[in-house]
């Protein structure tokens, strides 16, 4: 039996073995593993997860059972010092000696450090290992609790993995500052025009940028407190980390004279050779055509040689050219880079897209004949990579007109390229694990694969940088397609049906109930999905309220008011245009003081008493309702608020009465139910102080009129309203709600809001502006008619429930006893209390 | 407040010492879910009326300590029976109190009986 000593333990090191012990030959081997770290492999692709968290098993290649179940013996933490090439020995640190016929360095790389002066300060990392971050992660806490103030933290490095550790500092809440040597971002990546567009995007997120700067020194003490870059040119900074590149870890290979290169790298043949045949070397450790690959792709491709040789398979070889296609991953900004980014002009020509606006950027360079790709870039949006990607590896034809590529055939938009089907068999989707198209349609028509899962668990396709998921995604559905399965969004297990096609069926069936649609449409006893669902789409064809379906409600819905943490609940009365008169504040102030309620001015320009015992809630309403106040559906996913200004009531600037408008189309849509929650804005001019723009439909005062914005939110991803028609006079503004809002209310998926919708919906906001302004699909009339309707039937729907015995049933905490629930414990907070924390 | 976690241990049929009365059906909403008190412990008790089942469970969810899941939507996943807490919408199975999302999460449940008319709950204590 022959001995295999691989030397490190990362991801190609791990590679090597996945695919070696997939060989049958490999019974007639015994593999040692030696690695440095303490745990087995993990995937440093996607180390930057573990800031988020903090869970070093997610990230493992393998767990070590894994090993035993293969027999590998696998010894971690202990380094391999040296080489006896004569005696075929490695000696590890703790001076043990191990014999091996063949031996495999996958030794990796270390993160290069400048020898600038005073680069041994406390508080500078480096970013390739988990013990890098957790050193980080502990720093890290040490500076937010002695700083009072926003921390800086650099990083030395604008390329791809600086980039990376940027916004990792970032996410910890750092002012981060990139630190780039050359004049550009992504310098090997990137042209300037292409740096500069990222640069202007990465700006925009909060990253500063600091260009063409040499640092030469490290300010501080003991610990770093800034960086020089020339006399009077410095920054400050609490915490640098160092991404400046990396350096092979080949000082084994000079322990025993193998051959290397000049600026280091152990030199391999296309077998993975070193110079000594015994001896092969794989992933970023290695010299290959005079390059080192910072890439797993590669590597991975290496492993695959490596076993092959090791095994007898002689006429497997590295291939001689290497794909080092990249997409930046996680910051927030498209970039990609693929073949040849930059053309020297005797090789071909490149057509270059760009618009400064919106921070896009396409360049594609094409053979002289036109005929063929050969590579490009891409930043602000990547989502045509693959595609690209593709016919560049496959040499897939291109359009006539080369162009059309990135703008588009002429007349109808979009990119006019086939569908994923067109791509040959062979091409590789998946470079970090190989996985080729034909491999995953396979796995589906001849396998047993019956969904995207299926395919990716048997294929592995995805799991590495995870780059390709969006093709594999279409592979998988054009696939079951093909096979006439149908692939569709259905709405969770109880109805195959999506949100649209239900709102049709139980209109057009006149269904008068849940159970009824159950049982005609769906299977099984339903879900919290399906239940709100309908119960959504039954209110926005018969404006019924939630006392009629009680046990489909959310459970914010059944109670008419917002379950907060401690189980109690909030109130919010509806404030249109957050005006309110002296008296009715009185009134709110009265009944929070009353009920001893937390009292909150809202976000949304209104008042909100929270700590309401659920019992509480019908008597602390009855007398709203009595002064006059209203539900303000803060609990439905319903018309929360619409947000004025002062506007020309009072404001010296303003160009119409905002606050009347906001008051006027808030009762008009108060109670109306939808996919998800609409709020709404009005502005008396263009200094937009109501924040219109952030709102699922904005109206701004300017000369002549209101111009009309749609579809945008603040919240989890912030999206500015788009302008949607201008100088409307109110009717008008209101016609054009009434369509646009019951159009989205029949369209759009659950807990969808208006800016995902239109991201969604094909033809984007100028097939909207059609359907809604020139009435395209006619169905313009039928919009306004029903939401006419839905507007005419509103009620109060705290009002009818106080007003109904049957309806108060529910407002009790237990069946049988008027007790109340003694493990509410409240603490004081300032003047008033808040919930005590369980846990 | 571990204590709280502490009173709530699965009874079965088997070990019910006695089966206390705890109101009419129609004191239950239908296909969905009410609190009852017995002693120091609040019970969650549901009326699937569409499977003419009932289920009943502890009302702490285990995951933030919340005395909520009486007002949990109910349903099925493949067919279990199941409530989905109205905090965080972690769901558990009402059959043996299992968390179905695979989480090391349980809660006690308690058997229901039902008697002309009246509900019961099972408990040991
Ligand atoms: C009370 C309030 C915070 C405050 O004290 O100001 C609030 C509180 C809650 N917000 Fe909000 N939001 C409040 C204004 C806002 C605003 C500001 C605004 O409306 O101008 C926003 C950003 C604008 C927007 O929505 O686009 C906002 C964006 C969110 C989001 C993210 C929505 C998104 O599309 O990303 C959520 C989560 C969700 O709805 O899925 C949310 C969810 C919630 C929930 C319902 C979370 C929950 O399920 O418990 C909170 C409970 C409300 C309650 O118990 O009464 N809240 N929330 C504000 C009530 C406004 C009102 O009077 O009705
Ligand atoms: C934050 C980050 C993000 C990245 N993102 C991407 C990406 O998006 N796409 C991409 O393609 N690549 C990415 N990379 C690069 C990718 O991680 C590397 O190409 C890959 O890890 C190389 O694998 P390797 O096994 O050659 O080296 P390593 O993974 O570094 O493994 C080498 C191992 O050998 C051990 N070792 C070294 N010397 C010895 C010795 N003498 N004895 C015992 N053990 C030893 C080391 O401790 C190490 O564990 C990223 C890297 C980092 C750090
Ligand atoms: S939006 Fe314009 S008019 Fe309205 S308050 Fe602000 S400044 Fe005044
Ligand atoms: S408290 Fe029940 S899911 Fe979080």
């Amino acid at each position: 039996m022959k001995k295999i000593i691989v030397v490190g333990n990362g991801m190609v090191g791990y590679k090597f073995c996945e695919k070696f012990v997939a060989q049958a030959e490999s019974k007639n081997f015994k593999l040692t593993v030696f690695g440095e770290e303490p745990r087995p492999a993990y995937d440093r692709v996607h180390l930057s997860e573990y800031f988020g968290n903090q869970d070093a098993k997610a990230l493992e290649m393998a767990p070590r059972e894994w090993y035993e179940n293969h027999n590998i013996e696998l010894i971690t933490n202990e380094r391999i010092t040296a080489i006896h090439r004569s005696s075929k020995k490695v000696s590890t640190i703790k001076d043990e000696h191990y014999k091996y016929d063949y031996l495999l360095l996958a030794t990796g790389s270390a993160p290069f450090v400048p020898n600038i002066t005073g680069v041994e300060k406390k508080g500078i990392f480096v970013y390739r290992t988990i013990e890098d971050l957790e050193a980080m992660l502990e720093y890290a806490d040490k500076l937010k609790t002695t700083n009072s103030d926003k921390v800086r933290a650099a990083v030395l490095g604008g390329g791809l993995l600086g980039l990376e550790a940027a916004k990792a500092v970032m996410d910890m809440g750092f002012e981060p500052h990139v630190v780039e040597f050359a004049p550009k971002l992504m310098p090997r990546q990137l042209d300037t025009r292409a740096s500069k567009v990222l640069q202007e995007k990465i700006e925009s997120l909060g990253i500063n940028v600091h260009l063409s700067k040499a640092t030469n020194k490290i300010l501080g003490d003991e610990t770093i407190t800034g960086m020089e870059f020339g006399e009077y040119d410095k920054i400050d900074v609490e915490m640098l980390v160092i991404s400046a590149g990396i350096r092979p870890r080949d000082e084994l290979a000079k322990t025993c004279h193998l051959e290397m290169g000049t600026r280091g790298g152990i030199v391999v043949n296309d077998r993975m050779q070193t110079s000594d045949p015994e001896i092969y070397a794989i992933g970023e450790v290695v010299l290959y055509n005079q390059m080192i690959y910072g890439l797993v792709a590669p590597g991975y491709d290496m492993a695959h040689v490596a076993v092959n040789q090791i095994i007898g398979n002689s006429d497997v070889l590295m291939q001689r050219d290497i794909d080092m296609s990249t997409k930046l991953k996680l910051i927030g900004v498209d970039v990609a880079s693929y073949g040849e980014p930059f053309m020297p002009v005797e090789k071909g020509y490149s057509i270059i897209y760009e618009n400064k606006t919106k921070n896009l950027y396409k360049r594609i360079n094409v053979s002289h004949d036109g005929k063929s790709l050969l590579g490009g870039i891409l930043v602000g949006d990547a989502s045509e990579y693959n595609m690209f990607h593709q016919i560049y590896l496959n040499g897939l034809p291109i359009p006539e007109d080369a162009e059309e590529l990135i703008l588009g055939s002429r007349g109808e938009g979009g990119s006019s390229f086939g569908s994923v089907m067109d791509i040959p068999d062979v091409a590789q989707v998946c470079s970090c694990e190989s996985v080729t198209k034909g491999d995953i349609c396979c796995s589906i028509t001849e396998g047993d694969c019956q969904n995207l899962g299926d395919v990716i668990s048997k294929t592995k396709a995805t799991t590495g940088c995870g780059g390709c998921k969006p093709m594999v995604v279409d592979l998988v559905n054009e696939t079951l397609k093909s096979l006439g399965k149908e692939v569709k969004e259905t709405l969770c297990e109880h109805f195959s049906f999506n949100r649209q096609e239900l709102y049709d069926l139980v209109k057009i069936n006149k269904v008068s109930d849940y159970e009824e649609a159950l049982n005609l449409f769906g299977e099984g006893h339903g879900c919290e999905i399906c239940k709100p669902a309908l119960a959504s789409i039954f209110a926005t064809i018969t404006m019924e309220t939630p006392n009629r379906q009680v046990a489909i409600q959310d459970t914010n819905d059944k109670f008419l008011a917002n379950i907060q943490r401690n189980g109690t609940y909030s109130v919010v009365p509806r404030v249109a245009g957050g005006e309110i008169t002296p008296d009715q504040l009185i009134t709110i102030g009265a009944v929070a003081k009353k009920y001893d309620l937390y009292t909150k001015i809202t976000g949304g320009q209104r008042i909100d008493l929270f700590g309401a015992q659920i019992h509480e809630l019908p008597l602390i309403w009855k007398e709203l309702i009595d002064a006059g106040f209203e539900s303000g559906h803060a609990y439905g996913k319903s018309l929360r608020t619409v947000k004025s200004c002062v506007g020309s009531t009072w404001c010296r600037y303003g160009m119409h009465e905002s606050v009347t408008f906001a008051i006027e189309i808030e009762n008009r849509y108060k109670g109306l139910r939808s996919p998800h929650k609409l709020k709404g804005g009005v502005s008396g001019c263009i200094r937009e102080c109501a924040e219109a723009r952030g709102k699922d439909f904005g109206l701004i005062a300017v000369e002549g009129g209101w111009n009309l914005y749609v579809c945008g939110n603040g919240g989890a991803t912030p999206k500015h309203a788009i302008l949607f028609a201008e100088q409307l006079d109110d009717k008008t503004a209101i016609k054009y709600l009434d369509r646009f809002l019951m159009y989205y209310i029949r369209t759009a998926g659950p807990l969808v809001r208006t800016a995902p919708w239109l991201d969604k919906l094909e033809g984007g906001i100028e097939y909207l502006k059609q359907v809604i302004i020139e009435d395209s699909l006619g169905i313009a009339d039928e919009l306004e008619i029903e939401m006419q309707g839905l507007v005419n039937k509103y009620e109060c729907e705290w009002k009818q429930a106080i007003e109904n015995p049957e309806m108060m049933k529910r407002f009790k905490h237990f069946v049988n006893s008027d007790d109340t629930d003694d493990n509410l414990v409240f603490v004081p907070m300032r003047e008033q209390k808040m919930p005590k924390a369980w846990t | 407040m571990q204590d709280i976690l502490k009173q709530y241990e699965t009874v079965t049929q088997a070990d019910v010492k006695e089966w206390f009365f705890v109101g009419n059906v129609s004191d239950f909403p239908e296909n969905s879910g009410a609190c009852i008190k017995y002693k120091t412990k609040q019970i969650a008790v549901y009326n699937f009326t569409r499977t003419s089942q009932w289920y009943a469970c502890q009302n702490l969810c285990p995951h933030k300590m919340e005395m909520v899941l009486s007002l949990g939507m109910i349903g099925d996943k493949d067919g279990i029976p199941k409530v989905a807490c109205p905090m965080h919408k972690k769901n558990f199975s009402l059959k043996d109190g299992s968390n179905l999302g695979g989480e090391d999460l349980k809660i006690a449940t308690y058997p229901v009986k039902i008697e002309n008319g009246n509900v019961y709950i099972g408990f040991s204590d």
